[in-house]
């Protein structure tokens, strides 16, 4: 199983499942990741964390710990 | 940073719903994502300077105004950006409320031509809750820029609701919204929303619920209703029970018990999610058209600003900047308003005793009241005006949420929220602001932890204080006028402030506030050019009008009272000298003298009146010199014992002291408790003290004193 956090900068993938709950998988759902959704992987911060996603159209960043919880196609 | 100074009167947010109308008049809630120009919107539509700031989370509090079309006024209201009405946070709910329960008569969607495939979201969310919506594509000229090209007229095709395509900040399209909303409010125009059809079990569900609802959906669109039924929470329910009556809200989830326990909540949340944004897909492949991939431009700065190696530096060389400017830029001002008032207040006496006012009177009211105003006005508004705009075009521009993406891993150590770096960047305007911008903060741990650390980063009202002190204390050093040193010693501070909001931060996430981050999620929106004159203007003046405002309410009475203590006699001392050589000794022990830590706790009501104030009391008995320059501020200082310990002290002393009695108040409001607040007076009080004795005892060790 291929989490986000998997996939390298500068590549694409498709999302396949949120494990997130409650209120993080609301709002991963309001930011467009819903299951098919396309992803690029920008670029990492500083220090490696968080990253910065391409999702539709937007410039979303997420902390390892929200990006592992989003499976996607290797 | 940066509400105006009407918004930082923190209302809070259900007064959303008292919304008095006069006969005839239409109320128009302006719903949209964050960070989509919705404020620019507003602004266009009613002409209130509302502070607009290119980060998402900006409006946390709710403004209203008014705008006129066809000789009629009408009321718009402004409401929290949200990506989604599903209310997972606090700004959706409201929003979600108030389009349900807040008896708008229409809707305007504020939609970013930009990214419009995240922001029709929401559009087909709020459809779902009422027929009365327009779309409004704000920002077209940036999509222009960006070669997306819409067809406006395609997306009102597949919506079923009237399009206006606008850019808000050059005023493009804002009479035509005007025009459509009306026409939908007053019911000329009937939109006839296209809604995304969901799965057959979804939608056979529908399909059953609407007889057995018949009239207990209390004003609420039935279609909705059902949706909610299979996806919501306990607390939606709760809510929509409050809103339509208890035994109503049993009734409709007596009738809403059909068929519902086959199909999983969360299951269904999904579906409808993954349903709304296939629509939107379709739309998108219809009626937009991008050229090349959009957010070229953008990767190009962000590789620069958020690189691992440039990202740090580069922040903090651009708050060394803002510094040098607002210090080389207020000196010229500062001696041309200090000569004009101070000059001014000679002319007053002698008006006074030409009429034969009293000698006490004249104290009172010209070397007390107006002196003190005089002060504040001269060596306070300068930097605050100059600071103040410089800072609102780098949030302007999307600067800020890539410092928060900077240092989110620093926030993360410190086992704080993510959006805390926004909420201390709002405590630069004015950490009253800072406070209740908090509110986007949603675990209470973390937003507690945000609330009581946003005092260690330095308001507007007292970094003219450190600017002023530092320099007084090192233009020598900085060999001329240009002032590159006080701007690095001011940015230094910040550094310290910085620092220990997240030491703090750390150590109560390891005792009193136990727990570990939450999860977060920031966007970095693209960056815009702000339209740098307007925001100047408006900007300083909306500053100066502030200051001035303090200055009169505050100031004013502060310097009455400080006279009539420097004046009144008991035994051998005035009261203030009494008072001062009380708080000596203590002092002393900490760096300072008597007269700073006096002014800092009559500073209270408001930081910006503590350097006066202490200019007042060293002054009291003496006459005043003739302000021309800093020289003179630095002949006060260094004539009453400053040393370079002293300006070190006083300037960390105020970084880092009990927050002034506003920001206590909003503490008090916001956290509903006043064991809290206590602790937010004394937790920074002890740190100070601590801090300072610290570098006092350092440097009598080390025989630093010069």
């Amino acid at each position: 199983m291929t989490k986000l956090t998997d996939i390298s900068v500068g590549r694409h993938t498709t999302v396949l499942e949120l494990k997130a709950s409650d209120l993080l998988r609301e709002r991963m759902l309001a930011l467009g990741l819903t299951r098919g959704a396309r992803i690029e992987v920008i670029r990492r911060g500083p220090s490696g964390d968080p990253t910065v996603y391409g999702i539709r159209g937007t410039m979303i960043a997420l902390r390892k710990e929200e990006a592992e919880l989003i499976t996607v196609l290797d | 940073m940066g509400l105006t100074y009407q918004s930082t009167q923190n209302s809070a947010m259900t007064d959303l719903y008292h919304v008095d109308r006069k006969e005839g008049q239409y109320v128009i809630a302006l719903a949209g994502n964050p960070n989509t120009g919705k404020s620019t919107v507003f602004n266009a539509l009613t002409g209130l300077h509302q502070h607009t700031g290119n980060w998402p989370g900006k409006t946390v509090v709710n403004a209203r105004g008014e705008f006129t079309h066809d000789g009629s006024e009408n009321i718009l209201v402004d409401l929290p950006g949200t990506y989604s009405l599903f209310a997972s946070s606090v700004e959706e709910e409201v929003a979600r409320d108030f389009i349900c329960f807040g008896g708008s008569d229409a809707v305007i969607v504020v939609a970013d031509a930009t990214c419009l495939e995240r922001n029709l979201n929401l559009a087909f969310q709020v459809m779902e809750l009422t027929d009365k919506v327009v779309l409004c594509i704000n920002l077209i000229d940036e999509a222009r820029k960006k070669k997306i090209s819409i067809d406006g007229k395609g997306i009102e095709e597949e919506l079923g609701i009237p399009v206006v395509m606008c850019a808000a900040r050059s005023g493009i399209g804002m009479e035509e919204l005007k025009a459509a909303v009306i026409k939908v409010a007053g019911g000329k125009i009937a939109p006839a929303p296209k809604l995304v059809k969901y799965n057959p079990a979804v939608e056979e569900y529908i399909q059953n619920f609407y007889p057995l609802i018949e009239n207990r959906n209390g004003g609420i669109p039935v279609r909705w209703l059902a949706l909610r039924m299979l996806d919501g929470d306990e607390k939606l329910f709760q809510t929509m029970a409050s809103h339509i009556g208890d035994n109503l809200w049993e009734e409709t989830v007596h009738a809403a018990n059909i068929g519902e326990a086959q199909l999983d909540k969360k299951v269904i949340r999904d579906q409808i999610s993954e349903a709304i944004y296939q629509r939107i897909e379709e739309i998108k492949e219809k009626c937009i058209h991008e050229e090349t991939v959009s957010n070229e431009r953008d990767k190009k700065i962000d590789n620069i600003i958020t690189s691992r190696r440039f990202g740090i530096p580069i922040m903090l060389l651009c708050l060394a900047l803002v510094f040098w400017i607002t210090i080389a830029g207020a000196n010229v001002p500062s001696a041309i308003l200090a000569a004009f008032l101070f000059g001014l207040e000679d002319k007053l006496i002698q008006v006074l005793h030409a009429i034969h006012v009293s000698d006490w009177i004249t104290g009172v009211l010209i070397l007390g009241l107006y002196r003190t105003l005089a002060w504040v006005v001269s060596v306070m508004l300068p930097p605050m005006a100059i600071f103040f705009p410089l800072f609102t075009i780098l949030e302007d521009l999307g600067f800020l949420p890539r410092v928060a993406f900077n240092m989110d891993h620093l926030f993360k150590k410190a086992c704080a929220h993510g959006k805390q770096c926004l909420t201390m960047m709002m405590g630069f305007g004015c950490n009253a602001a800072g406070i209740v911008s908090c509110r986007i903060i949603e675990s209470p741990r973390e937003r507690m932890i945000a609330i009581l650390t946003n005092n260690f980063v330095p308001c507007n009202g007292r970094f003219p204080t450190l600017i002023a002190i530092a320099s007084v204390f090192l233009i020598s050093f900085g060999g001329n006028k240009a002032g590159i040193v006080p701007a690095l010693a001011v940015t230094c501070m910040i550094v310290i402030g910085i620092g220990v909001t997240l030491l703090v931060s750390y150590f109560l996430s390891k005792t009193v506030l136990k727990g570990v981050p939450s999860s977060f999620t920031l966007e970095l929106p693209p960056y815009r050019v702000p339209k740098i004159g307007r925001v100047l203007y408006t900007s300083m003046i909306d500053r100066s009008v502030f200051v001035l405002k303090r200055a009169v309410i505050v100031a004013a009475p502060a310097g009455a009272v400080i006279w009539i203590l420097a004046n009144v006699s008991i035994g051998d001392a005035s009261i203030l000298l009494h008072m001062v050589n009380f708080f000596d000794p203590f002092a002393r022990l900490i760096g300072l003298d008597g007269f700073i830590l006096m002014a800092f706790i009559l500073g209270l009501p408001a930081n910006e009146i503590v350097l006066p104030i202490l200019l007042m009391a060293y002054l009291a008995n003496g006459s005043m010199v003739e302000y021309d320059s800093l020289k003179s501020l630095r002949t006060v200082l260094t004539d009453h014992g400053w040393t370079y310990l002293t300006a070190l002290n006083t300037m960390l002393f105020s970084l880092l002291h009990w927050p002034c009695a506003t920001t206590l108040l909003t503490i008090r409001k916001e956290t509903g408790s006043t064991k809290w607040t206590l602790v937010s007076a004394l937790l920074p009080t002890a740190i100070a003290v601590l801090v300072c004795f610290i570098t006092a005892c350092a440097a009598r060790l080390l025989n630093l004193v010069f």
